[in-house]
């Protein structure tokens, strides 16, 4: 059982603190919501995990199928098995969305052996049909250029589609929500939920809103403030934000200029 | 031809070595350029080792089979063929020697004359004087050719100075793609080239001009294609190799309502240095040219991209767009880029547009995250960005070698 285990982590991003001791077990299988006002360091948690550069981490332990993850390069934890949904892909011009996924493939194979040929034409075609299929998504889609002129719903889409072909252990979807009006977001939302029902995948789901969980119901809910957790719970905690907001919290727990 | 080698020999006997103080030599520095330290061509006979002519170059374009070849080495030709379809068709594809002893009315007329005469400069009156090999293309009025040809020119060594005069009457098509080469070697050689394309009222000549020269070569060429009414030239050209490159890249649009398309893909590396010269001369009106030339630079290798689009007075409702993209991957390569428009015309939609950049670590990381290994990423960056042109190349195997050319470089 793949389980990712962050202890006492702490990020900084120019030399500025963001993360102040993050505490956290997930386990495959598991779907933990992670919620908090903007500013609390959520994106930051999901960079970090991904091993975005950017983001320096200072103290701690990540330990992910028995690795030490802040060890492993951005791509070694991916082919390990770790997934960043990214708020905000990236786009690649030139580089199509089905060369994209191939090379993704074939780096898991040649990692595994060096001189691996890489997936044959057909069974890429197949695959990523069978998968375009499952999501709903258009196949002219993996001959487009990599989140070039994607709207926000068809980025969303392509991350969920990525996601699909990489099967990973544990998937960390960073606002996924966002930008997505209510049709997109079911779209989004229950692909994602297939997946993990499929594959018994761990999945965190940073969130600003509770909206999402209407579709990923958590078992886990954590809110961050300030870089720090302050609550946790189950999905009854998501709900008693989306009716009282943050204010509560606030109060109890200084906002991020008075920490 | 001896009067016209003679008179172009008094030309450039007529003109000073350009210099840094001249205006489109500006930034090309010719002050390590010793042709009298490079010797003579060896005539096709050196050594198999340089002489023979490495397989990517005389591939078949296309599963069946390419309708000409015509496989030079210092000019000399070595192989040759062409179709009984397109013999039957009336097309004259041949090396440019037989072009002048068989076709002399023809070369008569068009060579040097129209598109580079030997006035165009000191190197383009060098070649007037010391041409030698190329291809001769032409083909009749309202012919469309049943086959694209293929044209691949070895430089062993020395001094080369091949020849593309390329006629395509009324109503004409082809397909022609020149592919240079030159084996890597430890001593300065130098090739002086000139290509015409001249394509009549309402032909369509789909070109492209494959450079990959060894990097102790200095290749100084002079190129201008005019197109008639309503003809179309799609003029795709690429550099990969020598030591210093200089060349004019120019497309007369003479006829109303023509149409040219320029793609300019170019890789340096190393201590190269590239300098493109281009224009797009709108000399009637509806005319329309489309100019997109993309390079990367590695390594201390510098590029110089200088661009014009000129419009006559006469010249209206044209639309003439020009864009060069520049990416560096290493701290001391450097690019200028030099957009410019002459427009005397007032009903014009002329754009340019200029970047130099650095490729973008988001897009490494966004690559990366998904599990592919940096070095694989970077290089996946640098093709994407040179995709949208390798599109514009029309055979997958072309497109195949210089993709595998550049990821070569991107090391």
């Amino acid at each position: 059982m793949t389980a990712l285990e962050i202890r006492n982590l702490h990020v900084s991003v120019a030399d500025q603190s963001i993360l102040k001791g993050i505490d956290l077990t997930v386990k495959q299988g598991e779907i933990h919501a992670i919620m908090g006002p903007n500013g609390s360091g959520k994106s930051t948690l999901a960079y970090a995990l991904a091993g975005h550069p950017f983001y320096e981490p200072t103290a701690g332990q990540v330990i992910f199928n028995g690795e030490d993850l802040l060890e492993m390069d951005a791509d070694e934890r991916s082919r390990a098995g770790l997934f960043l949904a990214f708020q905000y892909p990236v786009a690649v011009p030139g580089v199509t969305v089905a060369n994209f996924l191939r090379q993704a493939i074939n780096a898991r194979r040649r990692a595994e052996d060096p001189d691996d040929k890489g997936i044959s034409i057909p069974a890429f075609r197949r695959l990523l049909k069978t998968k375009m299929d499952m999501l709903g998504i258009d196949h002219k889609f993996a001959g487009r250029y990599l989140n070039e002129g994607f709207s926000g719903g068809e980025k969303k889409r392509a991350e969920i589609l990525q996601m699909a072909v990489l099967e990973p252990s544990i998937a960390i979807m960073d606002e996924t929500d966002s930008g997505l009006d209510i049709d997109a977001l079911r779209v989004v939302a229950e692909g994602a939920v297939r997946l993990r029902n499929e594959s018994d995948m761990g999945v965190i789901v940073i969130t600003h809103y509770q909206r999402l969980l209407n579709y990923i119901v958590p078992d886990y809910v954590h809110i961050l403030m300030n870089g720090r957790f302050v609550e946790h719970g189950g999905p009854d905690l998501a709900l008693k934000l989306e009716e009282l907001g943050y204010d509560w919290l606030r109060e109890l727990y200084g906002t991020p200029e008075e920490a | 031809m001896l009067d016209r080698r003679l008179a172009a020999w008094d030309v450039y006997a007529s003109l000073p070595m350009p210099t840094t103080s001249d205006e489109p030599w500006r930034r090309t520095n010719l002050r390590r350029f010793k042709p009298d330290n490079i010797g003579p061509s060896l005539n096709g006979t050196a050594d198999a080792a340089v002489a023979s002519v490495p397989d990517y170059l005389a591939a078949q374009l296309t599963e069946d089979k390419t309708g000409g070849l015509l496989v030079q080495v210092d000019g000399i030709t070595q192989s040759y063929e062409l179709s009984e379809e397109l013999q039957s068709q009336g097309i004259i594809f041949c090396d440019m020697h037989v072009a002048v002893r068989d076709h002399a009315e023809l070369v008569q007329k068009w060579f040097m004359t129209e598109g580079v005469p030997a006035t165009d400069g000191k190197f383009a009156a060098l070649h007037g004087a010391f041409w030698r090999g190329g291809t001769f293309l032409y083909v009749p009025k309202g012919v469309k050719a049943a086959a694209p040809m293929h044209s691949a020119l070895w430089s062993a060594n020395g001094k080369t100075f091949t020849h593309t005069l390329v006629v395509l009457e009324e109503g004409a098509e082809a397909t022609f793609i020149d592919e240079y080469g030159s084996a890597e070697s430890g001593s300065d050689a130098l090739h002086v080239g000139a290509i015409e394309l001249l394509v009549r009222d309402n032909a369509s000549l789909m070109y492209a001009s494959l450079q990959d020269f060894g990097t102790n070569m200095w290749q100084f060429n002079h190129e201008r294609g005019r197109v008639g009414r309503d003809a179309r030239l799609d003029w795709v050209t690429s550099a990969m190799g020598t030591r210093l490159l200089k060349a004019f890249q120019t497309v007369e649009l003479d006829g109303q309502g023509s149409w040219a398309r320029m793609s300019g893909l170019f890789f340096a590396d190393g201590r190269q240095h590239f300098d493109l010269d281009t224009q797009q001369n709108h000399n009637a009106p509806d005319t329309v040219s489309d100019l997109l030339y993309k390079g990367a630079l590695r390594d201390k290798s510098r590029s110089v991209w200088q661009g014009m689009i000129k419009a006559l007075p006469g010249s209206q409702r044209i639309d003439g767009f020009q864009a060069n993209r520049n990416l560096l991957l290493d701290k001391d390569a450097r690019a200028d880029s030099i957009p410019g428009l002459e427009i005397e015309a007032d009903d014009v939609a002329c754009t340019h547009a200029s970047t130099v950049g650095k490729i973008d670590e988001e897009e490494v990381f966004y690559l990366m995250s998904r599990g592919i290994p940096r070095e694989t990423a970077v290089q996946m960056v640098v093709e994407g960005f040179f995709d949208p042109l390798m599109q514009r190349i029309p055979f997958a195997g072309v497109r195949a070698h210089i993709a595998e050319r550049i990821i070569e470089k991107v090391g």
